[in-house]
């Protein structure tokens, strides 16, 4: 293994520096990949020197991955990963609050900041970094992501109901007079097929990235910052977006064949974002002003019997054209949707789904598809892990769904996991951290 | 599929069939081709025998005559090739006599009787001599939507007799007896779940799980006594929810046999059955307390043969390889499922491993690909 790290800025930069040029050199046999990763780093490297990235010549970095190399900010007003473009990759984790002490979880909310600030630009989760200069310590950061560019890396984290109030109602870390109301886990909608197991959860970390090991190289490493604080309660790869999160995407296709999140609220919607997804002052506790509420669904596909359904049986389900996504009776992907057209049955997913169907309602979706291998029956473990991101939840994702309780989709997919956080806004500078309005 | 067009000359021996169930009570079947030229065949039914009165019967309309002997209640089939039924009685119970009315075209045929109505029951051959008409390709397809028809109505006067017992043991706070007949009497309803599931609102007033209901509409049905049988193991609150099971029943029923469907709808029925099989019964979601999804399991693959082969002279017509194919899986299937058979009912879902319970769901996956082509080939 090279001592091509994702080191922190100046831990140690002079002999590594020396080193990487070494390996920048040798590096022919493991082809461009590597020998990009490389080059990449050193322009990261320089570039953190230089004050951070986004600069002027920022991590855009290694020959061969274009702009899926990219790092994307980490500060501003908003978390990052909600309306940026959404990536080809997720890693989400909930976690349990294991330990009694306050400071200790704002501690470890201190260090997952900084942490998630390095991990996005691209650089290792600790400032010893992946190969420590004393070798009898173990690494700071596990290393998997050594010569990887930052691949657009996002880190979101929520905040779970139980972090506020614990078990019978106990006031875990005097926190629960800032619970927002909204943030309740959901009443039982019809079809529910939840596992305790791999639902709900008192934080969350949502990791997303162009590149499938730099977003799970995120949860491995926040996770074991959390050792005795936090525990990883369940988590869930999904290996490809089946959301448009912004107008310069072309609409993917989930696991059903169709294009999905052609009417998805996106990073252009202006006041619409305001309205639908930003929490705003006013709402509910101030601290939460300016973040979002995320809602996460694992929905099990019923892939082998949607697969023998008939092509016009499944058009009428969704109520688009597998081919094109037109609304049926329509021509192309992105004409409004009709509700009064006959076209589009009394039931089809688009039809219940739709905003003028839910007063109004509109849902910022960043699901992912997902293949867990196989069920124990043979079957592909497959299917959709909805994520949603909305000013109000009552207002959004609940209305929504007990909409779709009629939804002829419903024969097709089991939600088998559900849980609700409350994402803070984003962070301001290498001062700030996540919740610090909470706390203080 | 233009090869279809061409094949358009007459076809072989089982068409021109007209069906009609009736019971000596007085019931259902109508028609004034009852009793027949041939005059009654008697069917002397036992639980371990079959007898019936002749093995050779000209073209036309015959009435047989059921008895049984036993002290298993039985049924009684006439099959044309590759089972399809051309008629049948249901829930003869011991000591009882029922009658079925058939039309015959010329033609081999089966007779089954099958006592504690399960499995493929005790065989006689037919062979019915004579004229038989040859129909067009549209004559065939409402031949099968008429077939599939009296099939629904026969089923329909099972469920609702079978039902009214179950009810009224419920009724009597009989919870063993409510117990047994519980997966007996849902079998009607499963064999033509599609027809039912037509009648938006009914479907799940009857058959709804626990927490498919919308906000303030309450948990009634078969599944909400199932909960009072098998978990609260009391059924004295559970009066109110039987009489209305009974009310809605009485109503899908008399919608259903108002109800003709087209022979596309015939074939996604079909295939519909075999979904229901894959998602609810292989999974134990269906009868989640009882564990009794096995006996759901049969009702929806023999409701399901059952509309294929209504289908059957058409698709003899078009596509003769997928018959064949739909034969060999059907019988796979039926075969996968004998294996778990329990005195005359089946083992218990909580029973199978996971390796019996993927044996199952291979052979539904690999009969539900063919059946999903029926479709298409009745629609091309």
């Amino acid at each position: 293994m090279s001592e091509e790290t994702r080191a922190a800025p100046g831990a140690g930069s002079g002999p590594r520096l020396s080193r990487r040029r070494l390996f920048g050199l040798a590096g022919a046999g493991t082809a461009g990949v590597l020998a990009g990763g490389g080059v990449g780093f050193l322009l990261g490297d320089s570039v953190a020197e230089a004050g951070g990235p986004g600069g002027p010549g920022g991590r855009t970095g290694g020959a061969g991955y274009g702009d899926l190399a990219a790092a994307t900010e980490f500060d501003g007003a908003h978390q990052a990963g909600i309306v940026t473009p959404a990536q080809d990759r997720l890693h989400f984790a909930a976690f349990d609050i294991v330990t009694d002490d306050r400071t200790e979880l704002q501690a470890m909310l201190q260090e997952w900041t900084a942490a998630a600030r390095r991990m996005t630009r691209g650089e290792a989760a600790g400032e010893g970094g992946a190969i420590p200069e004393v070798a009898e310590s173990p690494p700071d950061d596990t290393g998997e992501a050594l010569d990887l560019p930052a691949s657009g890396l996002t880190i979101t984290v929520g905040f779970g109901p139980g972090m506020f109030v614990g078990p019978g109602g106990a006031d875990r870390f005097g926190l629960a007079a800032r619970k927002p109301e909204a943030l309740e886990d959901f009443p039982a909608f019809p079809g529910d097929t939840l596992r305790p197991e791999i639902s709900s959860g008192d934080l969350c970390i949502q990791a997303c990235a162009h590149d499938p090991q730099v977003a799970v190289h995120a949860v491995r490493n926040l996770a074991r910052i959390g050792f005795g604080v936090v525990s990883v309660r369940w988590s869930q790869l999904g290996f490809g977006r089946t959301s448009s999160t912004s107008v310069g995407q072309q609409t993917p296709r989930n696991l059903f064949g169709f294009k999905d999140g052609t009417n998805n609220l996106k990073a252009e919607a202006g006041s619409a974002l305001e309205d639908n997804v930003w929490v705003q002052s006013g709402d509910g506790p101030e601290w939460l002003t300016g973040g979002s509420y995320v809602v996460s669904r694992r929905i099990a596909m019923t892939i082998e019997t949607w697969d023998r359904t008939s092509l016009v049986e499944q058009e009428q389900i969704i109520g688009r054209t597998k081919r094109e996504g037109a609304p049926l009776g329509t021509g192309e992907e992105f004409d409004p949707v009709d509700l009064t057209a006959a076209s589009i049955s009394e039931n089809a997913h688009i039809r219940l789904a739709n905003p003028n169907s839910n007063e109004g309602s509109a849902l910022l979706r960043r699901g992912y598809s997902f293949v867990d291998g196989t069920t124990e029956l043979g079957r592909l473990d497959a299917g959709l892990f909805f994520l949603a991101y909305q000013r109000d939840p009552r207002t959004g994702f609940i209305r929504v769904q007990r909409n779709l309780r009629t939804d002829l989709m419903n024969e097709y997919i089991r939600h088998t996991s559900s849980a609700i956080f409350a994402c803070p806004p984003g962070v301001d500078g290498p001062d700030d951290y996540w919740g610090r309005a909470l706390f203080d | 599929m233009t090869r279809n067009l061409l094949v358009r000359l007459g076809l072989t021996a089982t068409a021109g069939a007209l069906v009609l169930a009736g019971c000596s009570g007085g019931g259902s079947g109508g028609g004034g081709a009852a009793g027949g030229e041939a005059g009654l065949i008697a069917v002397a039914a036992s639980d371990d025998s079959c007898d019936v009165d002749v093995a050779e019967l000209p073209a036309g309309t015959h009435t047989f005559a059921v008895t049984n002997n036993g002290n298993r209640v039985t049924e009684f089939y006439v099959y044309a090739e590759g089972d399809r039924v051309m008629g049948e009685v249901e829930n003869i119970a011991p000591g009882l006599t029922r009658e079925l009315i058939v039309e015959l075209a010329a033609g081999d045929y089966q007779t089954a009787c099958k006592p504690g109505m399960i499995g493929d029951g005790i065989r006689n051959d037919l062979t019915v001599t004579g004229e038989a008409e040859r129909l067009t390709e549209d004559e065939l397809l409402a031949q099968a939507t008429e077939d599939y028809s009296r099939y629904v109505q026969s089923q329909t006067v099972a469920l609702t007799e079978k039902n009214d017992e179950f009810v009224a043991a419920i009724l009597a706070g009989d919870i063993p007896g409510a117990k047994a007949l519980f997966p007996v009497a849902r079998t009607y309803w499963e064999r033509i779940e599609p027809v039912a599931e037509i009648f938006g609102d009914l479907d799940p007033a009857i058959d709804g799980r626990e927490g498919d209901q919308a906000e303030g509409e309450e948990f009634t049905g078969w599944h909400r006594l199932e909960y009072d049988l098998w978990v609260l193991g009391d059924v004295s609150q559970s009066g109110p929810i039987a009489e209305k099971l009974q009310v809605d029943v009485a109503e899908v029923v008399e919608l259903a046999n108002t109800t003709e469907l087209s022979p596309i709808q015939l074939a996604n029925g079909a295939k519909e059955l075999l979904d229901e099989i894959a998602t609810g019964k292989i999974t134990g979601e269906e009868d989640r307390y009882s564990h009794t999804d096995l006996w759901d399991f049969a009702a929806n693959l023999e409701g399901s043969e059952a509309a294929v082969q209504a289908l059957r002279p058409a698709l003899e017509e078009r596509d003769p390889e997928l018959v064949v194919a739909l034969d060999t899986e059907f019988a796979d299937a039926t075969a996968a499922l004998e294996v778990h058979r329990s005195g005359d009912g089946w083992q218990f879902h909580d029973q199978l491993s996971a390796d019996q319970l993927q044996a199952l769901s291979d052979a539904i996956n690999a009969l539900a690909e063919e059946v999903s082509q029926v479709a298409g080939v009745i629609a091309g």
